[in-house]
């Protein structure tokens, strides 16, 4: 029994010593691993302009505008702070106002978000129409889309 | 008629849909015929094998 | 005596004999029951999916590709997270029926990674606007896939089953670093993919009309897994007694 015991708790030490060293790794390229960032981190971090990211956020509400060019103006908030976006190209099916929302470009000098590139991001949550209009009457959810 | 039409339609999704569904099939029933065929010919291999052992020692026995 | 020699005298030559042979009668008696429960519950669950269960407020119908992708997914995670259990058992305790069940998930567990990557591609187009983004939940699925194929491939390349075995049991116990990480990378990381949807702290985010019709897909899509892995352990088995029989020939020879 020893033998089986000395065995088990090598594995274990290894195991966790190979936890932590990938622990370790995933904190060091977190910046490689996060898919995109927030309107709040874009302004922290304060890229470069011209230098190439990802934003995500939802599309704030009344902000879609669409021009006659087919470009449109949206702007992606989290709340707390708002970067205005421009986008020439086809839009995803879900991209809605109140929608999650994922933009790929760069910024200009002036602020602006050129983004070549959108995807739509949607949450967790699946119902049915007739509920999701029920819980928007009741007034007890704040539904996203509609 | 009209109904059918619309639930192969899936609400304009079909070419999303179905393959998803049929290439979850396709993948499921071919690992389940991949696993009886790999049975069946390692249960063949195996009786041939152990006629021929049974030969040997029966032959060593005599 | 000494303790190896008490070992290979008391459990060792138990393991190697009635076990395997016990382990052939009670899979024999499960094997039709899980077969048959995979058919009727996949049935079941396709019939839920696609008349009963209702289109979703903001991705319609194609909501229905989750009754097969999320079960996919989750046997991806299951069927890794049992081939570790089963390599660290192969390695400690050196229990036979431990390395003919790992080495008889890992195809599993494979086909089920790659149809949760081919319906998430197929979900994620018409929904996100893309096939494929290199985010962390979509890349370490992808991981996973590959280890998988490693695993098989390992197996392959080394001759002498005994280290097989014991290259592969280290491979497959390195390589569950990465279960936790598909599960939190939705929540560790921005990603595309969304969090989960069933099992959180909170409870289900999916209304019961879906929730159900994903239950029993998933049910039985773990009833498939266990028909699969009796078939296939039987192969594996069937295997080990061929080689013995044929070392016992060439001896005799």
């Amino acid at each position: 029994m020893k033998r089986k015991q000395r065995r088990m708790w090598l594995l274990i030490s290894a195991l966790a010593g190979l936890g932590a060293v990938a622990a370790l790794v995933l904190v060091a390229l977190e910046d490689n691993i996060v898919f995109f960032y927030g309107p709040s981190e874009l302004v922290a971090k304060a890229p470069a302009a011209g230098q190439r990211l990802r934003i995500g956020g939802l599309v704030a509400v009344d902000s879609v505008k669409k021009a006659e060019d087919g470009s449109v103006n949206f702007a992606v908030t989290d709340g707390n702070n708002t970067v205005p976006v421009l986008f020439r190209g086809l839009l995803p099916d879900l991209f809605r106002e109140g929608q999650g929302v994922v933009a790929e470009g760069a910024l200009d000098g002036a602020g602006l978000f050129l983004a070549s590139e959108v995807l739509a991001k949607h949450d967790e949550k699946y119902m049915p129409p007739e509920v999701a209009e029920a819980l928007r009457e009741q007034g007890q959810w704040k539904g996203e889309g509609g | 008629m009209q109904t059918f039409r619309d639930f192969f339609d899936m609400g304009g999704y079909a070419a999303f849909v179905w393959p998803s569904f049929a290439a979850c099939a396709v993948l499921m029933i071919a690992l389940v015929v991949s696993s009886v065929l790999r049975q069946r010919r390692m249960r063949a291999r195996l009786d041939e094998v152990e006629k021929l052992v049974r030969h040997a020692e029966g032959d060593e026995a005599a | 005596m000494t303790q190896a020699a008490a070992q290979r005298r008391g459990g060792g030559g138990w393991h190697r004999f009635a076990n395997p042979a016990r382990f052939r009668r009670i899979a024999g008696a499960v094997a039709p029951w899980a077969s048959g429960l995979a058919v009727a519950l996949l049935l079941l669950g396709l019939a839920l999916g696609f008349f009963v269960a209702p289109a979703d407020y903001q991705q319609g119908e194609t909501v229905r590709i989750m009754f097969v992708h999320v079960p996919s997914a989750w046997m991806a995670l299951f069927c890794y997270t049992a081939l570790a259990a089963a390599s660290a058992a192969s390695l400690i305790w050196k229990h036979p029926l431990a390395d003919v069940a790992a080495r008889a998930m890992a195809p599993i567990g494979a086909v089920f990674t790659a149809q949760a990557l081919i319906t998430g591609a197929l979900w994620g187009q018409p929904m996100w606007g893309t096939w494929w983004v290199w985010d962390a939940r979509l890349t370490s699925v992808l991981v996973l896939l590959f280890l998988y194929l490693g695993y098989m491939a390992l197996w392959q390349a080394i001759e002498d089953p005994a280290k097989a075995a014991k290259a592969c049991a280290i491979l497959a116990i390195v390589g569950f670093v990465n279960v936790p990480i598909i599960k939190f990378s939705v929540d560790w990381w921005n990603t595309l993919h969304q969090p989960a949807s069933v099992l959180t702290t909170e409870g289900p985010k999916i209304h019961a009309s879906m929730l159900w019709p994903l239950l029993v897909m998933a049910a039985g899509f773990k009833a498939y897994f266990v028909a699969v892995l009796l078939l296939r352990m039987r192969t594996e088995l069937d295997g080990a007694r061929l080689r013995a029989l044929e070392s016992r020939l060439a001896a005799a020879e």
